[in-house]
């Protein structure tokens, strides 16, 4: 019986599907393939239950497929960490492939492995090392790598090359999740970079490139070895990254930048590595930007940046192109001027059919730019996003026109007109665009900050608000509305037909909440401004039939389901309810009494008040201000208000009580003024109570309000007989040349064009260009006279490129609101840049990196001795306990959030008061820190390393030695039998009753090369089935880009 | 650093994809699928860079690829990368491919997947860029692959004798057989 059950076994386990036989069943089973997989990891399950090494093996090799198809296989976990274990090569490079794919840093199957992995790390075999480096690079966790970094940091002085360059980019895995490893392990790093193999050299120059990348002023010392490499070295790989770290380093040290200049130039003369002459013209650019003043001659390398640049975006390779353009933006920053002298080409670009390449040109439109250019420039925007199919891309050229005409506060914008309307065709491209918000923000913005287009403005927004129908799609264009009914109703005042816009507003739509809110809230502001004019004329019957109208409108919002649009709706409706009693009285008693018109004092005292809620000029509010405000004293923001309440299922519930009871019962009117929540009964005498009340609540308000604006100096008040337009025009005393316009609104022109063909935006345009060869012809007659007379014809040039530029016709208010005392260039608090997930932020250590200016040796016997202690810091901590383990975990997340500066004295304490929980030695971290690093202090880890490494390794060594005495003779043995093996082979495979094939693997080879053949012929006779072939095609490489290497 | 390699063909479907940064599998698959959407829509004669897409990366990454015959090649690097150094890795790569598998075809990738997979190890470790010299690489794997054979020795003979017979793809091979075509004049044959 038993032997039955083995030799069943033995036969099934045969005929075991290798990872081969998966990848045909599935490619065979296409129509179900998910059942198909289902059953195959059924199959692999039982595999995986097999004693035999090789069966898990293959069944591991299996799941690594599958997972690539999708399928969560951590459940594998733990046989794949067997097979890890599994002394033969072929079945530890799958289980590390196996782990590398599925494991990362939080399983918690990881803790089983670290003897293991110690084990492979130190194995005489260098592949055995290789290979459980290469996955450990992919899963390492921070207690991985606490405590192995010592192994690795063995492997690091390995005589093979191969395993030095591995471990060496191994300790960059360590260091991001182990930042303590750093300090030791950087003297080991910084010898490598003169490593005679040229791949641990380049090894090395790699992590010290990306480790300098995030903390670059920890690294500046070693400047002089990395411009020794750079001069010497022939690796373009190795040299790019160089380069690059150099274009890091130099912001820092402007005197490193004026070094580089010449080599780099040099090299770009050179080099025929379109690579590195890119990284070359790149890092030359960081450096003109980093000493952007003092050097006289280097114009002349910009000039050569720029030149070599328009030759890469000349090139017909799209790549270059790409890149030329990418480099171009970064000279914009600081030499727009020489950028601007390949307009043309950057504008070329924008046409370009590649998409990428297009992004990248709209990046350098923005410094390209100029009055006289943008109206045009903008109009090609415009053209493309009609054009472009890709919602991203429509999106992007939305942004830019926005960013291009916004930039520096409209300096580029003549006519705010043609902007507004550009605006307005943004919002009727219906992109499906998620800059609705800053398009409203942007109208918000031109309307308050431009008074002179206020009334050009108003009449827009009417048209929008009219016409913008609100798609069900899910897009933010409906966010334009939010700007536009604040905007009639804010500059009401401007309105032609104020009636035909309170209408619109009043219009019942489906709209978002805060938008409805809106409506509702400038509804108030229209009714104020239409019944003052009633009351100016005296017009009694037309203020009641205006209060009722809105009165009727207003209904349905207060039935709203959102609070906002309803407590205003109520607060509106109560508000003109009041008026309309008052006028219902003088109605009443419209024969006799006294005054004149048959408007009420107290109703005209309503009105009055009404309007002077909105009055008052508001600003923008710096973006800042808010922030500037001091905070109160004795004001606690920590603080609870109200304790928190003890049970929250009661309270919610309760809570949830009272808001039904608030407004449900509301749409009654009235509740929201009364005194909390009583019952429906009695709404009248709470009407009698409100109105009593809002008088004095408006009083109370109004005379605070104009008690703040009084006392706040940045207010600008208005004159009481000011119009909008000449509120401002204090501003504009002392500049007598500019011009207010008259506004040159030509309203049959616009609906002309609004009818025709071209936008109307480009209105703007032929009228600019219409002015421009005006003041061309007047130029050029002018020239006529003054090329005579001038002499100096670079002050002439410069004038007529002034006079070329159009005339602003409008003015940019650029008044903020901002607290006392406060200025706007403050600059920006660092600490939001901070992103407290960086791993690179606790690896900002600086390092005892000896400079090349000598320094004075202080070094004692304490200190050295002290570094051994910090050494022993990863051998000691594996032993513990998990209790301590936490501590330092808890120690490590605090030291991550502390500044840099404050790090030395902080960790002082932290790492006694870890010492006193857990007396461990952590403590002589504090030693190792001292201020003045000597070069024996730094030597000193590392001898120490060294040694406790080699006591480490030296028991585990002796038994691998003898391990692999016993290895070699068994594998010479095996040698001979395969040997003989390969002789029986084909014999073997007759026996098995089959023709031909000789071995698996080549089996499969020669099959594939019979296809390919077929497919050759196939394609000869022009009958290849597509299908079939396609997966067949050669690859192809012919493309000969191979300079680097 | 190297965020992430994807090999796949330009069906979409996966051929190899080593992810230096932990995604479950399932987001795996998105942003491979992403990652095909927005690289398979590119003409081939466009820029072989573009920003990454909205699951892998933001603005400090980049995909870089290469289009091969039915295959696309895509690296997904970060800003210390050079654009084109890795566009001259992928090359690298993929000739070494060509060398291993001798004249490299989309179903080599398919049925080794895994032998791909080791290949790559000795280009790229941990998203750091390994060796690039491509004679290292070949002896590198040329000695891995001489201790796998060793190691296989005798224990692997009757498991090749099994897959030999497995292999076996008599219908196939039934199709493969050819016959000649018939002349030209029998089909032209008119009754």
């Amino acid at each position: 019986m038993a032997l039955k059950k083995v030799k069943g076994n033995f036969f099934e386990r045969m005929f075991d599907k290798n990872l081969t036989d998966l990848v045909r069943g599935i490619r065979n089973n296409k129509d179900n393939e998910a059942k198909y997989i289902s059953t195959c990891i059924e199959e692999i399950k039982q595999e995986l239950r097999q004693d035999n090494i090789s069966v898990k093996c293959n069944a591991v090799a299996k799941l690594t497929y599958i997972q690539m198809l999708g399928y969560d296989i951590s459940w594998a976990g733990f046989n794949i960490i067997e097979v890890m274990s599994s002394s033969r090569f072929t079945c530890k490079r799958i289980g590390y492939l196996a782990a590398s794919q599925c494991f990362h840093p939080d399983s918690e199957l990881l803790m089983l492995t670290t003897n293991m992995i110690r084990k492979d790390l130190n194995s005489q075999n260098q592949y055995d090392a290789g290979v459980a480096l290469s996955g450990l690079s992919c899963f390492i966790s921070p207690d991985l790598s606490r405590d192995l970094a010592n192994d690795i940091m063995t492997l690091m002085s390995s005589t093979k090359p191969y395993l030095r360059m591995k471990a060496v980019l191994m300790m960059y895995k360590v260091f991001l999740r182990y930042p303590e490893a750093l300090r030791p392990a950087f003297p080991k790093l910084k010898e490598k970079l003169e490593d005679p193999d040229p791949g641990v050299q380049s090894a090395a120059v790699n992590v010290i490139c990306e480790l300098a990348r995030k903390n670059p002023k920890n690294y500046l010392p070693l400047a002089p070895i990395f411009f020794k490499l750079m001069t010497t070295s022939t690796n373009n790989w190795m040299l790019i990254k160089i380069i690059k770290l150099f274009g890091a380093l130099t912001p820092l040290e402007p005197r490193l930048g004026k070094k580089l200049i010449e080599p780099l130039t040099n090299l770009i003369h050179s080099t025929s590595a379109m690579s590195l002459l890119y990284e070359c013209i790149n890092t030359v650019i960081a450096v003109l930007i980093s000493i952007s003043s003092g050097m006289p001659n280097h114009s002349a390398s910009i000039q050569l940046c720029v030149q070599k640049l328009r030759i890469l975006i000349e090139d017909s390779d799209q790549n270059l192109k790409y890149l030329g353009l990418l480099a171009m933006s970064k000279i914009l920053k600081t030499h727009p001027k020489s950028v601007q002298a390949h307009k043309d080409l950057i504008l070329a670009c924008l046409d370009d059919k590649d998409e990428s390449i297009r992004l990248r040109a709209l990046d350098l439109l923005y410094g390209m730019v100029s009055k006289k250019n943008l109206m045009e420039i903008v109009k090609r925007l415009l053209g493309h996003m009609e054009r472009a199919e890709g919602s991203a891309y429509r999106d992007e050229l939305l942004y830019k026109v926005i960013e291009i005409c916004a930039q520096s506060s409209y300096l580029y914008v003549t006519n705010f007109e043609w902007y507004l309307t550009v605006l307005v065709e943004l919002i009727q491209l219906e992109a499906g665009s998620r800059h609705g918000r800053l398009i409203a923000e942007q109208l918000l913005d031109v309307a308050i900050r431009v008074p002179v287009v206020r009334q050009f403005a108003v009449n827009e927004m009417t048209n929008l608000l009219d016409t913008f129908t609100v798609s069900a799609q899910s897009n933010s264009m409906y966010e334009v509305l939010y700007a536009a009914a604040w905007i009639v109703g804010e500059f009401s005042g401007e309105l032609e037909d104020a009636e035909k816009t309170l209408n619109i507003l009043l219009r019942p739509r489906q709209l978002p909440g805060h938008i409805q809110g809106v409506y509702v809230q400038n509804v108030i502001k229209l009714f104020a401004r239409l019944a003052t004019t009633c009351l100016e004329l005296q017009d009694l019957a037309g203020l009641i039939r205006l209060c009722d109208h809105v009165l009727d409108k207003l209904q349905h919002f207060n039935g709203s389901s959102d609070i906002e649009v309803q407590e205003r709706a109520n607060s509106a409706c109560m508000l003109i309810e009041m008026l309309r009693t008052q006028l219902a009285t003088s109605e009443n008693a419209m024969d006799t009494t006294t005054t004149e018109s048959g408007i009420p004092p107290l109703a005209i005292e309503i009105v009055q008040e009404m309007t002077l809620l909105f009055a008052g000029e508001l600003i923008p509010v710096a973006p800042k201000a808010q922030r500037k405000v001091p905070l109160p004293d004795g004001l606690d923001l920590d603080e609870w208000i109200n304790a928190p309440p003890p049970e929250d299922v009661a309270s919610s519930s309760s809570s949830d009580h009272d808001k039904d009871e608030l407004f449900v019962s509301s749409s009654q009117g009235g509740s929201g003024l009364g005194d909390g929540g009583g019952g429906g009964n009695g709404s009248g005498a709470k009407r009698r109570q409100s109105l009593e009340l809002t008088p004095e609540q408006l009083e109370r308000q109004r005379t605070a309000r104009l008690m703040e604006q009084s006392n706040n100096p940045h207010y600008l008040k208005s004159t009481p007989s000011a119009t909008s337009t000449s509120a401002n025009a204090d501003q504009y005393d002392n500049i007598d040349d500019i011009p207010i316009t008259e506004l040159p609104l030509d309203m049959e022109g616009v609906a002309a064009l609004r009818v025709g063909i071209t936008k109307r935006s480009d209105k703007y345009l032929q009228e600019q260009q219409a002015a421009s060869s005006g003041k061309d012809g007047k130029k050029k007659h002018k020239k006529g006279k003054k090329s005579k007379k001038a002499k100096n014809k670079v002050a002439y040039n410069s004038s007529s490129e002034s006079e070329g530029e159009p005339k602003p016709l409008h003015i940019v208010n650029t008044t903020l609101d901002m607290p006392e005392g406060v200025s706007l260039s403050d600059s920006e608090d660092k600490d939001g840049k901070y992103d407290p997930n960086d791993p690179h932020r606790a690896l900002d250590i600086e390092l005892d990196i000896t400079d090349f200016e000598p320094q004075a040796s202080k070094s004692t016997s304490k200190k050295s001795s002290s570094g051994k202690e910090n050494l022993k810091v990863p051998a000691d901590s594996a032993a513990s306990s998990s209790t301590s383990k936490k501590d330092r975990k808890k120690d490590k997340d605090r030291e991550g959030k502390r500044e840099h500066k404050e790090s030395k004295r902080e960790r002082k304490s932290t790492a006694a008061a870890a010492a006193a929980v857990a007396s461990q030695p952590v403590i002589d971290l504090i030693d190792a820190d001292t201020p003045t690093p000597s070069p024996s202090h730094i030597a000193a880890p590392t001898t120490s390393n060294e040694n406790n490494n080699t006591a480490n390794v030296l028991p585990d060594g002796g038994k691998h030695h003898k391990k692999k005495k016993n290895k070699d003779k068994s594998r010479e043995a095996i040698i001979d039998v395969t040997a003989q093996e390969e002789d029986n082979e084909p014999a073997a495979a007759g026996q098995a009753g089959q023709a031909g094939e000789p071995a698996a693997s080549k089996s499969h080879k020669k099959k594939h090369k019979k296809d390919k053949s077929q497919r050759k012929e196939k394609k000869a006779s022009a009958s290849a089935t597509a299908s079939v072939s396609e997966y067949e095609q050669p690859l192809g490489i012919s493309t000969p880009s191979k300079e680097i290497f | 650093m190297i965020k992430a390699i994807l090999v796949f063909n330009n069906h979409g479907k996966p051929r190899l994809s080593k992810f230096y940064q932990y995604f479950d599998e399932s987001l795996q698959q998105q942003i491979i699928k992403e990652t095909f959407q927005l690289v398979s829509k590119r003409d081939d004669n466009v820029c072989n860079f573009l920003e990454g897409g909205s699951l892998i990366g933001g603005s400090d990454y980049k995909l870089i690829y290469r289009h091969y015959a039915t295959l696309y090649f895509v690296f997904c690097v970060d800003s210390s990368e050079s654009e084109l150094g890795i566009l001259d890795l992928i090359q690298v790569f993929v000739e070494t491919l060509d060398k291993c598998f001798e004249n490299v075809c989309e179903l080599d990738l398919i049925f080794h997947a895994d032998a791909v997979h080791h290949i790559l190890s000795e280009l790229v470790m941990g998203g750091m860029v390994l060796q690039t010299n491509m004679n290292d690489i070949m002896a590198r794997i040329e000695e891995q692959n001489k201790l796998v054979k060793q190691e296989a020795g005798i224990s692997a003979a009757p498991a090749r004798a099994v897959s030999a017979v497995k292999s076996m793809n008599i219908p196939q091979q039934i199709k493969d057989i050819k016959l000649p075509d018939l002349p030209q004049a029998i089909k032209d044959f008119k009754f």
